[in-house]
């Protein structure tokens, strides 16, 4: 297997459905090892990482020993798991013991967890291999992974565009092929946004299908632990290693089966179309609109029917999310406060000043914003105004979801409104980067699943994403659907000509 | 009488319950560990720790919430209490503010004239406790020990029900009296498993009430009678003197002040910290059957105010009695093991006099407690039974309890194995008492002399004779037979 170690080239191992890879390293009697993959995998970064900026640190030691772990199974005869082998890319709000988690926040500088987040314990544990932390927003608030204290990362297909986030650093690095598989975070669109942004699949599952134990809170109603990868098989595999229900988060919650439904067919889908998604009269909107209107009419052909959907209260999702994530981030941020870990402000003369000095030296603009606008929000004589109000919103938000569900079997809409913007561009504006959230909260809102999947390019050459969204619990079924599109479609991931890889 | 101001006193009580871990973590509590040992990253607060509700706590707040005359909720939720101190390692405490697990209460004492007086509670919540923090003195340094940060407490608030200081402290001694007897916690003030917090106003006979004060820092049921008596003193000089009445002046906390025996102002209310509560999002709300609320219930122990009542109404115990032997739930429970006997309850009077006589005066001589006491309850109780029988007599009974109550043991097979039962064949009293006159001949002339003290003598000398195993009664009738 000389060509192993090339990190590029055709038909290259690295490149394999996650499937093959996996039963490739499974194989005693195949060359290809766990090894020769994570090596790759980080031959790859240290190449293309310097002009992307997807990962806040690289694991190769871990990696390369937890492959060495999976290639000794194989020896011994042992199963090593589905994932056997390949290299995972971790967002950097996931909890790895013996590596740095920053949050990309100057907080938690110096900060590494002692405890392993459920979800990358369980993909480990299905043999994949963890070969670096990513980069995203810090403490995942934000669009376009600019607001991280490390720096933004870059969008694979355009390095001068933004990859989208917060689960910015996981989409790049998942699409630059430097890891077939990412864990990324789902708040309010964190993974469905930058995997539509650079052209993969991302999936937000249903609220309480992933432990969220090891992640760094955001929004705790909201956030969702979800697979990026590069198709719908590949995400459905590392989801299927990660869900389950786990004792150390009392919000899991058992759900039905995610294995693939053979049974699945285009012909007598229902999908229903949103009105409020449409994104007719959308600045720059046409081209994504134009996209999802083609797999529009691939469904058709394919005998699927389209059910007029409407969901009054989506218009409302972006204040309502808007109130209730700050709400819980304020809260679930006051824990770094410099008292026990991360960072201290130093020469300070008093306890109020230690807590203002760190924070206001530790947090970054957004993640300020934020705590002001959450904890204005939970004042006393605002929170009934605020803070309830949203969440009856969101009460009646889900009952709008349910009954458009008796309706159709799935929504399709477009994950965001425009491709890749340039990196600096919204980063003055945050009302406009909040808007960039608007066709994906309300599946965080109402806790529902969703998936965005490749439908195509713009005139420019960059990725769109069609988003589907399900029923709770019925992400075996979007996965499924996705598979069908793709197949029907002929969009998927198409690999991005990126420097350093040639 | 009624142009007397009118007292109102409420109390607020954290009790820390007896569960072996904390309330959201695995972590296990204690008192007394050093500092920061008994932590873990849900205590420590570490991103990404997530809570999850230890349900022992949940059992013994819904025990205690019932033996305070609680409705218990059909469904409770957890709410965050958002403030930032060092020792709350989170910046918020998981606690519950609109739908506390239990509600709607009341105990009852004895008022200040003795009679029955039922104090209502409002509500009694659960919530997690914080770490402790100790400031250097003299120097700038604080530290944090965050060993008892995520102890479950139940948080129990009186209505303003009690009028005098005297009724304060009667209601915080029946309460800790209550959890001492379901065992749910030790409700010790010291060791901060229990503590107060007393809140006081006074109404005047014109209708003037003053400003309601809360008084934190006590560390004792008398220092808080202590505190609401200073400050009934204090808000009614105040009000002569300064018109200060609610209204005009705001609520506010005030910490008690040991060594000077007074209340010293700390803040006023109106400036109270906005706690911004909002649902836990981490923790599902709890949803709880009736079934289990019921059999909770029905698991309940007698509390110590009815069994009180029961010992004197019923078992007929004297006051000094029933006070002993309800004192504390192991004496008390001790008791009711030596009082079932095999064939239905002994003679509570007996039994009674055993455990508050012999047996207390054992455990005071020795410095002892119950545990250390080798006798079982029930072994007591074979000891009274083999008394009732007239098997052994009563100082055989209280020789064989001295040794009882040293190495335990079954008293009806001891008696069988060394001979030790009552004496009563006719021939051998005579046998001992004719033996001791004959040793005895001037004792005998001496009391057939007049001099009656001398029939003591001879007796005695009957009884060792007898090895002990004399029934006294029949000895004294043989003896005044033979004495003439």
């Amino acid at each position: 297997m000389l060509g192993a170690f090339t990190p590029f080239g055709a038909d290259h191992p690295l490149d394999l459905p996650v499937a093959a890879m996996a039963a490739r390293v499974r194989d005693k009697d195949d060359a290809l090892t766990a090894v020769e993959l994570v090596q790759t995998a980080l031959l790859r970064i240290e190449l293309l990482d310097p002009g992307l900026n997807a990962f806040l640190c690289v694991t190769g030691e871990l990696g390369l020993a937890q492959a060495a772990a999976v290639d000794a199974k194989v020896q011994a005869g042992e199963d090593p798991g589905p994932l056997a082998g390949v290299p995972l890319a971790v967002k950097d709000n996931l909890a790895v013991p013996g590596a740095p988690m920053t949050c990309a926040s100057k907080i938690l500088e110096g900060y590494s967890p002692p405890t392993w987040a459920t979800s990358v314990e369980r993909a480990i544990g299905a043999g994949a291999c963890v070969v670096g932390k990513t980069n995203l927003d810090e403490f995942a608030m934000g669009s376009s992974t600019e607001n991280s204290a490390f720096g933004p990362s870059r969008n694979p297909y355009d390095p001068a565009r933004v990859p989208g986030g917060s689960s910015g650093g996981s989409a790049a690095a998942v699409a630059a092929g430097m890891a077939p598989l990412a864990l990324g975070s789902d708040t309010g669109g964190s993974i469905r946004q930058p995997a539509a942004l650079c052209g993969i699949v991302g999936l937000k599952p249903t609220y309480g299908r992933v432990s969220r134990s090891g992640l760094v809170a955001f929004a705790s109603s909201l956030d969702q632990v979800g697979p990026m990868a590069r198709s719908a098989a590949d995400a459905r595999a590392l989801l299927q290693a990660i869900a389950g229900t786990d004792p150390l988060d009392a919000t899991t919650r058992p759900m039905p089966a995610l294995e693939p439904d053979e049974s699945t067919r285009l012909d007598g889908l229902r999908y229903g179309t949103v009105t409020e998604f449409g994104l007719d009269g959308v600045p720059g909107g046409e081209q994504a609109q134009a996209a999802v209107n083609g797999v529009r009419a691939t469904l058709d052909a394919a005998g699927a029917s389209s059910v007029a959907i409407s969901l009054p209260l989506v218009t409302s999702s972006i204040p309502v999310y808007y109130i209730v994530a700050p709400a819980e981030a304020s809260s679930n941020l006051a824990r770094y406060d410099g008292v026990r870990y991360g960072r201290r402000a130093e020469d300070v003369d008093s306890l109020q000043a230690l807590y203002a000095r760190t924070r206001d030296e530790g947090f970054g603009d957004e993640v300020k914003r934020r705590i002001l606008i959450g904890t204005f929000a939970l004042s006393s004589g605002y929170a009934d105004a605020y803070y309830k109000k949203a969440m009856a919103a969101r009460t009646r938000l889900r009952e709008q979801f349910d009954a458009a569900f008796e309706q159709c079997d799935v929504l399709l809409s477009a994950t965001t409104p425009t491709a890749a913007f340039g990196v600096g561009e919204k980063a003055d504006d945050p009302l406009a980067m909040y808007l960039c959230d608007i066709l994906t909260v309300a599946a965080n809102l109402a806790g529902i699943p969703a998936i965005s999947i490749p439908c195509g390019m713009t005139t420019d050459g960059l990725p769109l994403g069609l988003q589907l969204w399900g029923r709770p619990g019925s992400e075996g079924q979007l996965l499924d659907v996705a598979e069908r599109i793709a197949e029907a479609s002929g969009h998927g991931y198409v690999a991005p000509s990126v420097k350093g890889a040639e | 009488m009624s142009d007397a101001p009118r007292v109102l006193v409420g109390v607020e009580v954290h009790l820390q319950l007896k569960t072996t871990t904390k309330c959201f973590s695995p972590s296990a509590y204690h008192y007394g560990a050093d500092p920061n040992t008994l932590i873990d990253p849900v205590v420590m607060g570490l991103p990404g720790a997530l809570p999850v509700l230890n349900r022992e706590a949940v059992r013994l707040a819904i025990r205690t919430g019932l033996a305070l005359g609680c409705e218990i909720a059909e469904v409770t939720k957890w709410d965050r209490k958002n403030y930032f101190y060092p020792d709350l390692p989170k910046g918020y405490q998981i606690s519950q503010f609109d739908q506390p697990l239990c509600f709607d209460g009341g105990i009852e004492i004895d008022d200040d004239e003795g009679n029955p007086k039922r104090v209502r509670i409002r509500r009694a919540h659960l919530e997690e406790d914080t770490g402790k923090s100790t400031h250097d003195e003299g120097g700038n340094k604080s530290r944090v020990d965050l060993n008892r940060a995520g102890a479950p407490l139940l948080e129990i608030v009186s209505e303003p029900d009690m009028t005098s200081a005297g009724e304060a402290e009667r209601y915080l001694n029946a309460l800790r009296e209550i959890v001492s007897f379901l065992g749910t916690s030790d409700g010790n003030m010291q060791e901060g498993n229990l503590r107060c917090e007393p809140n006081v106003n006074v109404i005047f006979a014109n209708g003037d009430k003053t400003a309601i004060v809360e008084v934190k820092n006590i560390n004792s049921v008398r220092n808080m009678g202590r505190a609401i008596e200073c400050e009934v003193e204090r808000q009614t000089r105040e009000y002569h003197e300064h018109g200060r009445v609610m209204g005009n002046t705001p609520r506010s906390t005030r910490g008690w002040d040991d060594v000077n025996g007074t209340t010293v102002h700390q803040r006023f209310k109106e400036s109270a910290d906005d706690y911004r509560y909002f649902p836990e999002p981490d923790l599902p709300p709890l949803h709880i059957e009736r079934r289990y609320v019921e059999a909770e219930r029905a698991d309940l122990p007698e509390l110590p105010r009815a069994r009180r009542t029961r010992y004197r109404d019923t078992l007929g115990l004297s006051a000094y009695d029933t006070e002993i032997l309800t004192a504390g739930p192991a004496i008390s429970a001790w008791f009711e093991r030596a009082l079932a006997g095999p064939t239905g309850a002994r003679d509570a009077k007996l039994v009674a006099n055993w455990v508050q006589g012999e047996l207390m005066r054992h455990l005071n001589e020795q410095k002892a407690s119950l545990e250390d006491v080798a006798l079982q309850p029930e072994e007591l109780g074979e000891l009274v039974d083999l008394v009732t029988a007239g098997t052994i007599n009563a100082r055989t009974a209280k020789e064989l309890f001295r040794e009882l109550v040293v190495s335990g043991g079954s008293p009806a097979a001891i008696v069988e194995a060394r001979g030790l039962a009552q004496v009563s064949d006719r021939g051998a009293v005579e046998a001992a008492v004719r033996a001791a006159m004959e040793r005895h001949a001037q004792a005998v002339e001496d009391f057939r002399g007049g001099n009656a003290k001398a029939r003591g003598r001879i007796f005695g000398e009957a009884m060792k004779e007898l090895k002990g195993q004399g029934d006294p009664k029949q000895v004294n009738e043989v003896l005044t037979e033979l004495l003439g």
